[in-house]
């Protein structure tokens, strides 16, 4: 099965195709971790974004010259490297933002997805694929985020970007806003992406 | 292209209403009954089966039906004791259980399963275990929550792991802290005094409450908790109509008794007596009309009897130790989520079986 690949396509199967954390069931411990606020979300998904750009740009660059059997360890060592400029910009510009996110900002480097793009995609590709698809499945990965944390700060605080948006009398529930609300908003969000299509297919 | 989508959709309906009038006519004419009908009596099989073999009228609606007998007394009792505030409560609690129910069994495409009485009961106790002046809005939250995320999620009536109005009442915990924390007082209808529950109070400030108020629920408390005797006396008539597991009641409640008993024999000055113990708080509640749900609580008299105490040494731990002054709850969720586990290590041995 061979197909035509082209940029366009590598970049856009990660809004839907693959759209990473719902198709693409990885990267699910940040995207649990961090979505309790609209900012923390961006945040995070914009910083694995940059990894994920780079890194799949530069493994899929010097993919001939690393040695099969030391490939995770290359991989890892290419994609810390990008972690460590993200934090340290984070915390040169963003210092707010890097304080709330902790830990979670050395962890970018196990996450799955980048490990696994590099793995999977990058490894196996040339350079300006790998790029359109590092760019996409990282833009993927951040409106997940961002749709995950608007509706667990709208519900479980009644704000969005730290501004009040709901009605005066709303009492949030704190729920959402608990570790496990972010299950249940996933799982809730996966059935209804799961659901979607196959009405779509029974209608045609 | 919506026109011509149109035509051909109506035209069907056209034709499925010819289709589905055609039968009724002729329904009309059957009725005549072929007088050769009385020759041909139906014969009395002969039953070939393998055991078991049931011979009960038992179904789902009456059991449930059954259970909401029992709990009346206690909802007289809520009613006596916190009036208006009682009723509306448990209104809008069942009322909304109803509702979401109807909504799903029509979203899932299934045979309405309302007049079963499972969502009545769900709506029920989750109404019975909220505090007097709980926010309105928010109990019909937590059984929307109950119903869809605790029952149907899993896939209905019998496939629930959790007790769905203990989840319910879970989820209203986490997410409202402070109200479900506020107690008022009996008889105080609308102008909400609050005051300690007794389980609280001596958590707190170690105060205890006179016996015979715990008794007759003379107490701050959830709404349905506070009465002990008449919950008594609901789940003793189910245990007599065996809707529910007396091993379950007694081992839970025995377990409370003698480690609560226990802790008190060391210490009498920090430690509640199990009197106390046994009579404060949702443990009667929980206990009978709770633990003793058929779909989350296991199926073998061994697995039952591990269940009441491991409920029982969870509930005493966290009111002794925990951060909160009550764990009937706690203690039975985290019990249904062994109850597969305790299913599976006892059951019992076929005849012959070599031993393990």
């Amino acid at each position: 099965m061979v197909k035509a690949k082209s940029i366009s396509k590598e970049f856009f199967k990660g809004f839907w195709e693959i759209l990473p954390p719902f198709r693409l069931v990885l990267g699910l411990c940040p995207m649990l971790a961090v979505t309790k606020y609209v900012e923390n979300g961006l945040g995070m998904g914009i910083a694995t974004t940059f990894v994920l750009f780079f890194s799949n740009i530069i493994i899929s660059s010097i993919k001939s010259v690393i040695p099969k059997k030391v490939r995770i360890a290359s991989y890892i060592v290419i994609i810390a490297t990008f972690v460590v400029i993200v934090e340290l910009v984070m915390q040169a510009f963003f210092y707010s933002l890097f304080e709330k996110l902790g830990i979670f900002i050395p962890l970018i480097v196990v996450n799955c997805i980048i490990l696994g793009r590099a793995e999977a995609f990058a490894s196996k590709n040339p350079i300006h694929l790998s790029a359109a698809d590092g760019l996409g499945i990282g833009l993927g990965f951040t409106m997940s985020l961002f749709l995950i944390s608007a509706i667990r700060e709208i519900l479980g605080a009644g704000t969005f970007l730290g501004m009040h948006i709901m009605w005066g009398s709303y009492e949030p529930f704190a729920f959402m806003i608990e570790a496990p609300g972010a299950f249940i908003c996933l799982g809730l969000l996966l059935a209804m992406m799961n659901l979607v299509p196959t009405k779509l297919n029974g209608a045609n | 292209m919506e026109a011509e989508k149109k035509v051909p959709e109506q035209s069907a309906k056209q034709s499925g209403e010819n289709v589905s009038s055609q039968p009724t006519m002729v329904k009309k004419t059957k009725p005549k009954k072929d007088p050769r009908a009385k020759l041909y009596k139906p014969e009395r099989m002969l039953i070939m089966l393998s055991s078991p073999h049931l011979g009960t009228v038992d179904n789902v609606p009456k059991i449930m039906w059954t259970v909401i007998i029992a709990l009346i007394p206690a909802v007289v009792m809520s009613i006596f004791y916190f009036g208006w505030l009682s009723i509306w409560m448990i209104t809008a609690c069942v009322s909304a259980a109803l509702a979401t129910e109807a909504l799903i069994n029509r979203m899932k495409g299934e045979s309405f399963t309302i007049k079963d009485g499972s969502a009545v009961i769900t709506g029920l106790l989750l109404a019975l275990t909220l505090p007097p002046a709980f926010p309105i809005t928010s109990g019909i939250l937590g059984t929307i929550f109950a119903i869809g995320i605790g029952k149907h999620i899993f896939g209905g009536l019998g496939y629930n792991i959790f007790n769905p109005a203990l989840l319910g009442r879970a989820f209203l915990q986490a997410s409202f802290p402070v109200a479900i924390t506020t107690w008022t007082t009996p008889r105080t209808l609308v102008d909400a005094v609050s005051a300690a529950t007794p389980l609280g109070g001596f958590k707190f400030e170690k105060i205890s409450t006179a016996f015979i108020d715990l008794l007759y629920g003379n107490t701050g408390g959830c709404l349905g908790e506070t009465s002990a005797i008449v919950i008594i006396a609901g789940g003793l008539f189910l245990i007599i109509r065996k809707y529910a597991d007396w091993r379950i009641p007694v081992s839970y409640l025995s377990t409370v008794f003698i480690l609560g008993g226990l802790f008190w024999l060391f210490n009498r000055v920090d430690y509640p007596s199990p009197w106390f113990h046994m009579f404060s708080g949702g443990l009667m509640l929980g206990a009978f009309f709770m633990a003793t749900d058929m779909v989350t609580s296991p199926i073998t008299p061994r697995g039952s009897w591990i269940f009441g105490i491991g409920a029982g040494v969870l509930l005493v731990v966290i009111r002794l130790f925990g951060a909160l002054p009550e764990g009937v709850m706690y203690s039975i969720l985290l019990m249904n989520a062994m109850t597969p586990l305790i299913n599976r290590y006892t059951r019992p041995k076929f005849f012959g079986e070599p031993r393990a």
